[in-house]
C-alpha cells in the first residue's frame, strides 16, 4: 500500500468540517441515501428476508427448540427473541454484500472510476464508500427492530441506543468484506460464488439462529468454527448491546477484522497491485 | 513546462505488451489527438494517466506535477471524460454536478454557482432538476465534459468520447473540445475515427502500444490522413 497522506492546501478552508475529505465524505453518504431512498424496493427486499425468518421460520421453531438462560439473557426467551438480533446480523451481511455487488457494477458502468480519479487518499475514498454503506445498513435494521417491536419483540430502550455503535462496528466490518471481494471479483456474474461461498456459510456457520452450546451438541468441532466466525461476534455484540450489555471479546474480534478485511481491501484497491492493475 | 508528458511507459497484461515504452507531451494549450485502432493501448494508457493503475516504468506529469510523485496534484489538475458514461442516472442533473465538485473539494455556494455556471454554459440549465437518466447521448456527453472543467483543470483527458453519439453531435462534440482548446485548456482526445482530427491538430497515432508517428496532423498524413493512417497500422486491404 503506497503511504498516502492527505493533501495540504495552503488555501483550504480550516478544519476538518470544511476539508476536502469531509466534504467529500459528506458527499459520497448524500449519494449514497439518495440512491437509497430513490430506490423504493431496496428497502421492502431488505426487511422481507428477516422477516420471513422471524415471523415464518422462528415461529415453526419455537417448539423445536428449547433455549437455556445463557448471557444475555437472564429468563427463558422464546425463539423469536433469539433470533431478532441474528437477523438483525442477516440484514448487515446481506448489505455488506449488497454494497460489494455494487461497486463490482460501478466499477463495470465506470462510476467507480470517477471516485478513484478524485484528488483523495484512495483508502480515504473506500472508507467513505464503506461508512456510507453501514449508514444505510443500519437504517434498514433500525427499521427491522421497529417492526419486530411491533411484533412484541422488545428491547430495553438503552438497548437500542447501545445497539447503534454495536451494529456500526459490524456493519463496517461485514461492508468491509464486502470491499474486499468486490476488489477481487472481476465480473458481475462471479457474484453469485460469493452468495454461495461466503454470505450463508458465515451465516449458517453462526450463532445468528442457534446459541453455540446447541451447535456444540451435535458437532464441537463445528461449534468451534461458528466460534471462528466473525459473522458470530457481531452477532454476539449486537445481541448483548441490545440489552445494553457489552461483550468485549466480540467487539475485539469483529474490530480485528474489520481492520483485516479493510487492510486487504485497500491493498486489493492500491493502483500499484490490486485489481485495477490487472484490468483496464 | 507542457501541459501532459509521457515518458518510456511501458505496460503488459500477462504475457501481452499492451504498451511499449510509449512517450510523447501535448504542449499547454494544445489539442492532441490519441489515434490509434480498436486494442491499439489507448484505454491502458488512459488507465494510467488517470491513475486506476500505475505503470511499472516510465513517468506521467500532468500540468508539471509527477504523478507517481504527486498524485493527488496531478489528479486535481486533470479533467476526466471516460469512455463509457460515469454519470449516475437515478441522480438529477445538478446532484451529479455538485456530486462531482464535492469530490474535488468544491460545496456550498462555489460548488452550486460552478455548477449552474456550467449548466448555463451548456444551455441546460432549466434541466438542472431532471434525472440524468433523461439525457440524450449528446446532451450527457456535453455535460460530462461540464462536469470535468468544474474544478478548473489544466488538462482535459478525454477516451473515445463520440462513441454511440450520432454524427451532428459527434461534430458538436468535437467542435466545443477544439473551442476549449483554444482557449487555453490542453487537451488530450482518444480516438480510432480519423475524421475527428484536424491539420492543424497535434497528432500521436498508436498501434500495437507503440507510437508510430508524433507531430503535427498536417504534417503527418499530408492531404490523406486516413490513408497513412491505414498504412501505417497495416489495415489496408
Amino acid at each position: 500500500m503506497t503511504a498516502e497522506a492527505f493533501p495540504t492546501v495552503a488555501s483550504a478552508p480550516t478544519g476538518f468540517f470544511r476539508s476536502h475529505p469531509f466534504i467529500a465524505l459528506r458527499a459520497i453518504i448524500h449519494r449514497e441515501a439518495l440512491r437509497f431512498l430513490g430506490q423504493r424496493g431496496r428497502l421492502i427486499a431488505a426487511l422481507v428476508r428477516p422477516l420471513v425468518w422471524l415471523f415464518v421460520f422462528a415461529a415453526g421453531f419455537r417448539a423445536a427448540l428449547g433455549l437455556s438462560i445463557t448471557p444475555p439473557y437472564q429468563t427463558y426467551i422464546t425463539y423469536e427473541i433469539y433470533i431478532v438480533p441474528g437477523l438483525v446480523g442477516m440484514i448487515l451481511l446481506f448489505s455488506g454484500m449488497q454494497s460489494s455487488l455494487s461497486l463490482v457494477y460501478d466499477r463495470e458502468m465506470g462510476s467507480m472510476r470517477l471516485l478513484l480519479t478524485a484528488p483523495l487518499p484512495r483508502w480515504w475514498l473506500l472508507f467513505c464508500r464503506l461508512l456510507a454503506g453501514s449508514l444505510i445498513a443500519m437504517l434498514q435494521a433500525y427499521a427491522f427492530l421497529a417492526i419486530a417491536a411491533l411484533y412484541g419483540i422488545r428491547f430495553p430502550l438503552l438497548g437500542y441506543l447501545a445497539a447503534a455503535p454495536a451494529m456500526a462496528a459490524s456493519a463496517m466490518m461485514l461492508g468491509a468484506l464486502g470491499l474486499l471481494l468486490s476488489s477481487f471479483i472481476r465480473q458481475l456474474e462471479n457474484f453469485a460464488g460469493v452468495m454461495n461461498f461466503v454470505i450463508f456459510p458465515m451465516f449458517f456457520l453462526s450463532s445468528a439462529l442457534y446459541p453455540l452450546w446447541k451447535m456444540a451438541e451435535a458437532s464441537p468441532r463445528l461449534r468451534d468454527l461458528c466460534a471462528l466466525n466473525p459473522f458470530t461476534h457481531a452477532v454476539e455484540l449486537i445481541r448483548f448491546a441490545l440489552y445494553a450489555k457489552g461483550n468485549l471479546t466480540s467487539l475485539a474480534v469483529t474490530l480485528a477484522a474489520f481492520a483485516v478485511f479493510g487492510l486487504i481491501a485497500v491493498w486489493g484497491y492500491d493502483p500499484a497491485r490490486g485489481l485495477t492493475a490487472r484490468k483496464a | 513546462m507542457s501541459g501532459l508528458t509521457v515518458e518510456d511507459i511501458s505496460h503488459d497484461w500477462g504475457a501481452r505488451r499492451a504498451l511499449d515504452g510509449v512517450s510523447f507531451t501535448v504542449e499547454r494549450g494544445r489539442f492532441c489527438a490519441l489515434l490509434g485502432p480498436n486494442g491499439a493501448g489507448k484505454s491502458t494508457l488512459f488507465g494510467m494517466l488517470t491513475r486506476l493503475f500505475t505503470p511499472r516504468t516510465g513517468r506521467i506529469a500532468i500540468a508539471g506535477h509527477d504523478m507517481a510523485r504527486a498524485p493527488r496534484a496531478a489528479l486535481a489538475g486533470m479533467g476526466v471524460v471516460f469512455q463509457a458514461s460515469t454519470l449516475d442516472p437515478d441522480l438529477t442533473v445538478r446532484r451529479n454536478l455538485l456530486y462531482f465538485a464535492a469530490l474535488h473539494g468544491l460545496s456550498g455556494r462555489e460548488a452550486e454557482a460552478r455548477a449552474m455556471a456550467a449548466l448555463e454554459r451548456l444551455g441546460m440549465a432549466e434541466r438542472a432538476e431532471e434525472k440524468a437518466a433523461r439525457l440524450n447521448g449528446g446532451h450527457r456527453r456535453r455535460m460530462e465534459i461540464a462536469r470535468a472543467l468544474i474544478h478548473r483543470p489544466d488538462v482535459l483527458l478525454l477516451d473515445e468520447p463520440t462513441v454511440g453519439l450520432d454524427a451532428a453531435s459527434r461534430a458538436a462534440i468535437t467542435q466545443h473540445v477544439h473551442d476549449l482548446a483554444a482557449g487555453g485548456l490542453t487537451v488530450l482526445w482518444a480516438t480510432h475515427l480519423v475524421d475527428e482530427v484536424r491539420r492543424q491538430d497535434r497528432l500521436v497515432i498508436l498501434h500495437h502500444g507503440r507510437v508510430l508517428a508524433d507531430g503535427e496532423a498536417g504534417d503527418i498524413g499530408g492531404t490523406d490522413l486516413t490513408g497513412r493512417f491505414l498504412a501505417l497500422t497495416g489495415d489496408r486491404p
